[in-house]
Parts: structure tokens; C-alpha cells; sequence
């Protein structure tokens, strides 16, 4: 079994949500970024997405815009961040899911991406601007059941479009929770119960929900009806806001702690 | 209709060339758009309301014009050019913006929005809103809205809210990520008016579509003037829709077909805009062709004098006629588009766009090595007006 199957089934038969974790690698550097999701996994993260920094992150909003930026100008490209989920690999076994936009991959090359990922111990990836239609130019290359790729349904997806992206997609589903860039304000939970349900009558792939999420009391009311609650913005913001701060593993540590909490 | 006429293919591909490559929030709104356009643009009724504001609005069919005394000095081929700038708002982007703002009716949204680089797209899209009782945002680089003042005053003036993007470069590929970040969140009743041949599926094809009617023109006067095809077409080349409309209607003809890219300050200092040239394949703004990219992905910076080809992305089907050899890519520098537009401001009384004169300098460059019955057909696709401000600066300088 997969770590990621492996790790919702442990969460279900603990009665818990599965806080996900994205964080940019690379920001502000390799060793710092290093050491900043190594305190995040140690503090109790179900699931980390690792974001391959992108030059142009249209689906972004500012904050990951920036930290997308501090990250390349830190010199991380596909390379490093392989490199750095190994060197995580030898201290967690939580699943983890590299999150990028296709460009950066397409350069690297896809077969060899698969190839590489899967060997640094990557669980899956899952590519913001590559939908199913134009998927199989890289899913092609994956050849067993350990990697999945990790679809995204939005609240302007249909019901009949649900399904079949219900249907090419593994390891779980990406619910975003309103239309907009991430960290965006303004969360509806009545709307997203009413998307999360009808999607899960599709599919018996775990559903977590991600999009401006940012505080514990969010965490609790998506956690109702929910697999998994993603956060990114918000860590983001916790890291750009402390650079200078020497605490600052630490204070990311506490805030997933927090969160975790909400998700029980 | 041939195969090479025939692209895209119905998933939006030319060769391996274009698709869709965007977030699952827009795939259902590109999907909807797709179906509106298969369903509505090919009907009788449309296409009546749109050639009837391209003859009364528009002011089409816009001449063809043997530049004679030009032709003369150069002392070779023929020189004919396709006056775009002759169209309202002074630029071929209108017959795009109101085949899509009609579309858009016809869809019932009565919001735009729009990316610019030199704000002839944006002035296009904001007069076309004005036209139908639209609202209309147009997103608009801080380095765009410097250089070309002119065209912010006019969309202002047209009604439109100009959004100043100062991320990246503040140029046009920043303001198509802000433009799609803001459709994002506004996609259920917003309708987005790209204005090149680029971004996903259905775009390209559309865009095209939009602008054929330059080629169809002109393959229609320069026959009824000379009694036969030109030899050679030549058009610039950022995102490439003036092109797209004006070669379409040629692919199939014993034409040679000639896209000029912006060179820059010289291809050989990095700082140049010549995709096609010297870019290489990758995924951009929704779809897969041409971009300037480093090693590992990262977009890189355009540079051009004129902010309509300042863009590291190309539309696909260009991509494609660069493949399959069907059209050659050309560029320019600053320099020789900046000769060519003095050139033909004195040669001809016409004050061209930085962008036309890009292809102007190509045209120039061949007319003297061809012979006397040779006729190259160049788009001119704008006119200089928004220019001034740039050429006083850069001619002040030298």
C-alpha cells in the first residue's frame, strides 16, 4: 500500500483530517527552506506539498507569488528540490506531493522527472495547469500505483466533468474551495460541504479541501465534511513575514500544531 | 480545405503545438467559451452583425497600397501594404475585439477584460465595450503604461478602468498573468478578450478566425490590382495575431510566407523578443509553444522598443508554421525598425506603429535584392500616433 493510502486510512481509523501542508522549497534558500519543513513534519503534518518554484504562477496569489520569487532567486530549480525531498526522506515518511506548474517539468523532461521524483521519494505530483486533457503527455511515464497524480476540481467544475477527472485521478482529490487565486479571502463553507458531497458521491478517492484556508476555526468547520484541509497561503505568509525572526521553525511548528489540532 | 489549412485538431493542436493548459477553475469556462463559438460565430446572423460593423464601424475593407515611390527608392521588388492602421482605433486589434465582444453578447456576459502591451489591444477592447454598454478592465504592465500614455488616456476616455500591473517586468506577459489571475475569481460572469493568437484553446483558433478577414482583403486586392498573388508575405510577429490574419487565408498558395520577430537590442545581447528564433518549446500562458526560457523552465525576460512584441511567448500556430517550415521567422532589431519607421514616414507620408515597422525593416531589407516584377505584401498593422513619445526619446538620445 502507498503512503498516501496508507496514511488516510490511519487518519480515519484515528477519527482525524489530514492537514496538508504546502510550502514553496527553496524559500528563502535550500538550507533554510530545509529545515523550515523539517520542523513542519516533525510538529505533526499529515501530507506535505512541495512547490517547484514557477516564474510566472498564474493560478497564485501575492503572497506565493513572492515567495515563488525568493525561492528562484535563491537559485531552486527541479534539481534542488529533488535534492532536498531526499535528504527529507531520510527523516519522515509522510507522503509527499510535489506541486508545480507544467513548464518547469516539461524543461526538466518529463520521463525523467517521473523517474527522478519517484526516486527521491515523491508520493505524487500534482501539476496546477496540466487538467486531464493534456495530462497523459507526462502520466504516460508513470508505471506503478505508488506515484499518483493529484487532480484538481474547482467549484466551476460540472458534475459530469467531476467524474471523469474523479475517475483519471489517485492518492486523493484537491477540492478548491472557491474560484479565485490562492489565499484569497471570503470562505463559504455551506457552498464547499455542497461541492465536497457531491464530489465524494463520485468518487472513493479521500477529498481534502485547500484555498484560503488560514485559521484554525476554518480547519474545524471544513474538517466536518472534509478528508483533508490544505494550507499554503498561510504558511507562506507566517515565513515572509518572520525572514529575519530566529524562531521562525519553530513558529511554523506551533502553527501546524494549531491546525493540526482543529483537524482532529 | 487542406491539411494545413485544417489545424487545430479538436482538442486545439497544431502538430504538438497549442492546447490547453490552464487550472481546473478556467478549463469549464474555456470549455463553455469553445461551445459558444462552434455554435454561435458560424451562423448567418453573426456573421452578418459583424461584417456589418467591420464596413460601417470598422471602416473595412481597409485599402491595399502600392507604396510606389518606397518601391522606387528601394529599387527592387514592389511594395504593397495592407493599411490596418487605416481601422478604427488606429490597428487590426479591432476586428478580434468585436468578433469576441459580440460573441460575448451573444453569451450573455456584459463584463471584459483584456491584457495590453502597446494599449492597442486594450483601446480596441475598451471601445468595443463602450460600442456594446460593456464594463471593461484592462490589465496593463507599469512599464506599458509609460511608454504608451497615449493609449491609457484613450482607454480611460472610452470608459475603461486601466489595472497598473507592476509585477515582473510590468510588461504585456505580466499583465496576461495578472489578466488570468483576475479572470480566476470573476470567470462565472466575466468574459476575457485575449488579444493575440495565444492562451488556450479555443483562443488561438478564434483570434485567427477574427482576423482573417486581413488576408482574405487583401488576397482579394492585390489580385484585382495585379492581377496575381504576391510573392511573399511579410508580417510582425509578438503574439502574432496580425500575422495569423493575414498568412491564414495564403497557406495553401505558392506564397512565401515571412514573420519578423523583434531582435532587440541585438539577439546576440540576450535582450530581444525572438521566440520562434531563438526560443524553445514550453508550456506558457495556456499553451504549449515557443517561449524564451532559461534551462530549468523559468520565462525569461522579453526586450523589444515596441511593447506589442515585447512578449517571450508566441500563438502555436506559429509554433507550427516554424516546424513544418511552412513560414519563415525573421527579426529585427530597435535600430532598423526605428530606420524603417522614419523611412516610411518620409517616403510615404504614413506614420507607422513600432510594431508594423518591424516587418517594414524586413520588407525593406529584401525589396532591393528582388527583382522589379517582384511584389512583397507587408501588413501594416497600426499606426505610429502612440509611438512619439518613444521615437523622440530614443532619437533625442542619438
Amino acid at each position: 500500500m502507498n503512503r498516501i493510502q496508507k496514511t488516510f486510512d490511519t487518519l480515519k481509523g484515528n477519527g482525524e483530517k489530514a492537514l496538508v501542508g504546502f510550502v514553496t522549497a527553496g524559500d528563502p534558500d535550500t538550507r533554510t527552506s530545509f529545515e523550515l519543513v523539517s520542523a513542519m513534519c516533525d510538529a505533526g503534518l499529515d501530507i506535505l506539498e512541495l512547490g517547484i518554484p514557477f516564474s510566472d504562477p498564474t493560478a497564485d496569489g501575492p503572497v506565493i507569488q513572492r515567495s515563488s520569487a525568493r525561492a528562484l532567486k535563491a537559485g531552486t530549480n527541479v534539481a534542488s528540490v529533488l535534492e532536498m525531498l531526499a535528504k527529507l526522506r531520510e527523516k519522515t515518511d509522510i507522503p509527499v506531493i510535489l506541486f508545480s506548474y507544467y513548464n518547469p517539468i516539461h524543461a526538466y523532461g518529463p520521463q525523467r522527472f517521473y523517474h527522478d521524483a519517484a526516486k527521491a521519494g515523491a508520493d505524487g505530483v500534482l501539476v496546477v495547469d496540466l487538467p486531464p486533457e493534456e495530462s497523459d503527455e507526462l502520466s504516460c511515464y508513470f508505471d506503478n500505483d505508488d506515484f499518483s497524480i493529484i487532480r484538481l476540481v474547482a467549484p466551476t467544475t460540472s458534475e459530469t466533468r467531476m467524474k471523469t477527472i474523479a475517475e483519471s485521478a489517485s492518492g486523493f482529490l484537491y477540492l478548491v474551495s472557491k474560484t479565485g487565486v490562492t489565499g484569497s479571502d471570503g470562505l463559504e463553507t455551506t457552498d464547499i460541504k455542497d461541492l465536497c458531497d457531491s464530489l465524494k458521491s463520485h468518487t472513493p478517492l479521500p477529498v481534502c479541501v485547500g484555498f484560503g484556508i488560514s485559521t484554525a476555526e476554518d480547519v474545524r468547520a471544513i474538517a466536518r465534511f472534509a478528508d483533508g484541509i490544505v494550507i499554503g497561503s498561510a504558511f507562506e505568509r507566517t515565513i515572509e513575514e518572520n525572514l529575519e525572526t530566529a524562531g521562525l521553525s519553530s513558529m511554523l511548528a506551533d502553527q501546524v500544531r494549531v491546525y493540526k489540532k482543529a483537524a482532529r | 480545405m487542406t491539411a494545413q489549412a485544417s489545424q487545430p485538431d479538436d482538442r486545439g493542436h497544431y502538430g504538438v503545438f497549442g492546447g490547453r493548459y490552464v487550472g481546473e477553475t478556467l478549463m469549464p469556462a474555456i470549455l463553455e467559451l469553445e461551445e459558444a463559438y462552434n455554435r454561435i460565430c458560424g451562423t448567418k446572423e453573426f456573421k452578418e452583425e459583424l461584417n456589418a460593423l467591420f464596413a460601417h464601424y470598422v471602416g473595412r475593407p481597409t485599402p491595399l497600397y502600392h507604396a510606389k515611390r518606397l518601391s522606387e527608392h528601394l529599387g527592387g521588388a514592389s511594395i504593397y501594404l495592407k493599411r490596418e492602421d487605416l481601422a478604427h482605433t488606429g490597428a487590426h486589434k479591432i476586428n478580434n475585439t468585436l468578433g469576441q465582444a459580440l460573441l460575448a453578447k451573444h453569451m450573455g456576459k456584459n463584463k471584459l477584460i483584456a491584457e495590453t502591451g502597446a494599449g492597442q489591444h486594450g483601446v480596441a477592447t475598451a471601445t468595443t465595450a463602450a460600442l456594446f454598454g460593456m464594463e471593461c478592465q484592462v490589465f496593463m504592465g507599469v512599464e506599458d503604461i509609460r511608454r504608451q500614455a497615449p493609449n491609457v488616456q484613450r482607454m480611460e476616455l472610452l470608459g475603461a478602468t486601466v489595472v497598473p500591473v507592476d509585477s515582473g517586468t510590468g510588461t504585456l506577459k505580466d499583465a496576461m498573468n495578472e489578466a488570468m489571475r483576475y479572470w480566476v475569481g470573476a470567470v462565472r460572469d466575466t468574459f476575457y478578450v485575449i488579444g493575440s493568437v495565444a492562451g488556450p484553446h479555443p483562443y488561438p483558433k478564434m483570434v485567427r478566425d477574427f482576423q482573417t478577414v486581413i488576408g482574405e482583403e487583401a488576397r482579394t486586392q492585390i489580385q484585382s490590382q495585379t492581377g496575381r498573388l504576391p510573392d511573399q508575405l511579410v508580417a510582425c510577429v509578438g503574439g502574432g495575431s496580425n500575422a495569423m490574419g493575414l498568412f491564414y487565408p495564403f497557406l495553401d498558395d505558392p506564397v512565401k510566407i515571412t514573420g519578423v520577430e523583434a531582435a532587440g537590442i541585438g539577439i546576440e545581447t540576450g535582450f530581444h523578443a525572438a521566440t520562434l528564433g531563438h526560443g524553445s518549446v514550453g508550456v506558457l500562458h495556456g499553451s504549449k509553444s515557443y517561449v524564451l526560457q532559461d534551462a530549468d523552465g523559468q520565462i525569461m525576460e522579453a526586450h523589444s522598443i515596441s511593447a506589442g512584441l515585447d512578449y517571450p511567448g508566441v500563438g502555436p500556430e506559429h509554433a507550427y508554421l516554424h516546424e513544418t517550415k511552412r513560414a519563415d521567422y525573421q527579426s529585427i532589431t530597435d535600430d532598423e525598425a526605428l530606420a524603417a519607421f522614419q523611412k516610411l514616414c518620409r517616403f510615404e507620408g504614413i506614420i507607422p506603429a513600432l510594431e508594423s515597422s518591424h516587418a517594414l525593416a524586413y520588407a525593406f531589407k529584401i525589396a532591393g535584392t528582388l527583382a522589379k516584377d517582384r511584389i512583397v505584401l507587408v501588413n501594416l498593422s497600426g499606426r505610429g500616433d502612440k509611438d512619439l513619445g518613444t521615437v523622440f526619446s530614443v532619437l533625442s538620445k542619438s
